[in-house]
């Protein structure tokens, strides 16, 4: 599904990421761990397509989209969320959501501002898909509000809703659990749940450690650049390494 | 003056009947002034709407204002089309001059600095409307009223049919606009787009497109207003500077909104301009616009209304 090989970025004399590759497999949910400045971000931000790499590529469903920039990543169906969410704070919960249905508009520009009927019959078409995907995340109560206005945790779960509406085949989580109270954080491990339901393959960048054993299938550990392991949440916990990377004592 | 007849009694007369004639006049400067406010608005959220779309202040506005009037005569006098026909035909060609601007001037830019890309907009408006000198010469063009010229009376002041024209194409232009902007999709992703530019591009909006969609949008706003003002204030090649800094004066008081802030802005500008023009001395006229842009800009620069962020698109 996701294919990512020899990715290597140096930050003018500073490697923050030395050939990482792995590949997360279909409808799976994979954890990117790893201590503060591993490069778990930066990561994150080259596969997305926010930052240039050094070297490396990157394949989704066996095509190479490095260097893509977003647009055309949300359009192959990779869509992320920010560790600050990034929302259209002067605009309701539900026009958010009707933004990220934008790409599934078909009618043109023309017919949209000449209020042709199919246009205006679209409209309501994308307001009731952007409801189900409220409803999804559990925030349908929201829906008229200024999302500007809205809590930490449930900016992320409108966020989510966003991604989701793009109807992506791979969700990139930046720590979606940062910010949140420990029910939000359940709340939250259940939607991932939900969402791999649907068969859309889930990655995550996290700290909480109790959120990424629960919820991953397998975890990719990196520290000071480089891959340091990978296996299933079971595997990793015993793994001596990461043990000792965490400990801070090699 | 008619008092001018009465010679004998000519400073008495003068003295009894000014008040109601200023009283008329202050009217009659009123309805000018919110017709032409009305023109500065229309241009003012052309402006906006590309300064929200892109952070650009597009010093080339102006020159499409220009444009919608000597192509409407065009297509008027040369092609011998009715009205009705030249003007959709001068909107067109003038948002493919806004097609054009974005894509040779705009997006080749490597490296898009406001101060880069404000430069670029005012070559772009200088070789504009020197394209337009040589293709039209340097003469003053009227094009014809709308509806014919009777005045019609209102309150003991006179309004031309035209007037009319401006106000209610404004409106309906102004209404078109909102419901683009917050009832259809491709607004909203202009929105969008204002609001959190990296939020866009990740939900798959294509961030470019709607770059050059604000610059269509503004053409066709720009080239409205320039059509519909130049039966009363003729056309030529170089209308365009000055109707152009007025819209922008019009957009810096309503806080580069693209909403009711820059309309309400090109109203207020209209008619201090028109009174000041009217009441003190017409040789201030265009002095009052400039005047205001600068107290705006030194006491208030978010704009006369402030939360203008509500409603910027």
């Amino acid at each position: 599904m996701l294919e990512v090989s020899g990715i290597t970025r140096i930050f003018g004399g500073v490697t923050a990421l030395d050939d990482v590759s792995f590949t997360i497999g279909q409808g799976s949910v994979t954890g990117v761990i790893g201590p503060n400045g591993a490069g778990k971000t930066t990561l994150f931000n080259i596969i997305t397509g926010i930052y240039n790499r050094t070297s490396g590529s990157v394949k989704l469903g066996g095509k190479d989209i490095t260097g893509l920039p977003p647009e055309r990543l949300a359009r192959l169906g990779m869509v992320r969320t920010f560790q600050n969410i990034e929302l259209f704070g002067a605009m309701t919960v539900l026009e958010n959501v009707m933004v990220g249905l934008h790409t599934k508009s078909s009618s043109g520009l023309l017919a949209c501002s000449l209020m042709m009927p199919w246009s205006i019959a679209e409209e309501r078409r994308i307001r009731e898909a952007a409801m189900h995907w409220l409803e999804f995340t559990g925030i349908t109560g929201l829906a008229d509000d200024t999302a500007g206005n809205l809590s930490f945790g449930k900016g992320r779960l409108l966020e989510i809703a966003r991604a989701l509406a793009v109807e992506p085949r791979i969700i990139l989580m930046d720590e979606p659990a940062a910010g949140l109270n420990s029910q939000e954080t359940l709340g939250l491990a259940q939607l991932i749940g939900k969402i791999r339901g649907m068969g859309i393959t889930v990655v995550l960048v996290e700290h909480d450690m109790e959120l990424v054993m629960d919820v991953c299938d397998r975890i990719v550990v990196l520290n000071l650049g480089k891959k340091l392991a990978e296996g299933t949440p079971r595997e990793i916990q015993e793994n001596a390494e990461v043990i000792a990377a965490y400990l801070g004592d090699g | 003056m008619k008092g001018n007849s009465l010679p004998m009694k000519g400073r008495e007369f003068l003295r009894k009947k000014r008040t109601p004639m200023q009283l008329e006049q202050i009217l009659q400067y009123s309805f000018s002034g919110l017709s032409t406010g009305a023109i500065y608005a229309l241009i003012g959220i052309g402006f906006s709407i590309i300064f929200n779309a892109t952070g650009i202040i597009n010093f080339a506005q102006g020159e499409f204002v220009m444009l919608g009037g000597m192509l409407t005569l065009f297509f008027l006098e040369l092609l011998q089309l009715p009205l009705w026909a030249a003007v959709p035909c001068a909107v067109a060609v003038s948002a493919l001059a806004g097609i054009l601007f974005e894509r040779l001037a705009i997006r080749p830019l490597r490296q898009p600095t406001p101060i880069n890309l404000v430069i670029i907009t005012i070559a772009g408006s200088i070789l504009i409307r020197g394209l337009a000198m040589l293709l039209w010469g340097k003469d003053t063009h009227a094009i014809p009223p709308f509806s014919g010229d009777e005045p019609i009376s209102i309150a003991g002041a006179t309004i031309l049919p035209q007037h009319i024209w401006i106000l209610a194409i404004t409106v309906l232009i102004i209404a078109v606009n909102k419901f683009f902007f917050y009832h259809t999709i491709s607004g909203k992703a202009m929105r969008a787009c204002s609001y959190n530019r990296r939020a866009a591009s990740l939900v798959g909006i294509d961030v470019r497109r709607m770059v050059l969609l604000s610059f269509i949008i503004s053409s066709v706003l720009g080239s409205l207003a320039g059509i519909i003002v130049a039966p009363l204030t003729m056309t030529a090649y170089d209308v365009g500077i000055m109707l152009g800094l007025k819209g922008f004066c019009a957009a810096i008081i309503g806080g580069m909104s693209s909403g009711m802030a820059t309309v309400v802005g090109g109203l207020i500008l209209g008619v201090l301009e028109s009174l000041g023009a009217g009441l003190i001395s017409s040789g201030y006229k265009d002095a009052i616009a400039f005047i205001i842009l600068l107290l705006i800009l030194f006491i208030r620069p978010q704009g006369l209304f402030g939360k203008a962020e509500s409603e910027r698109v």
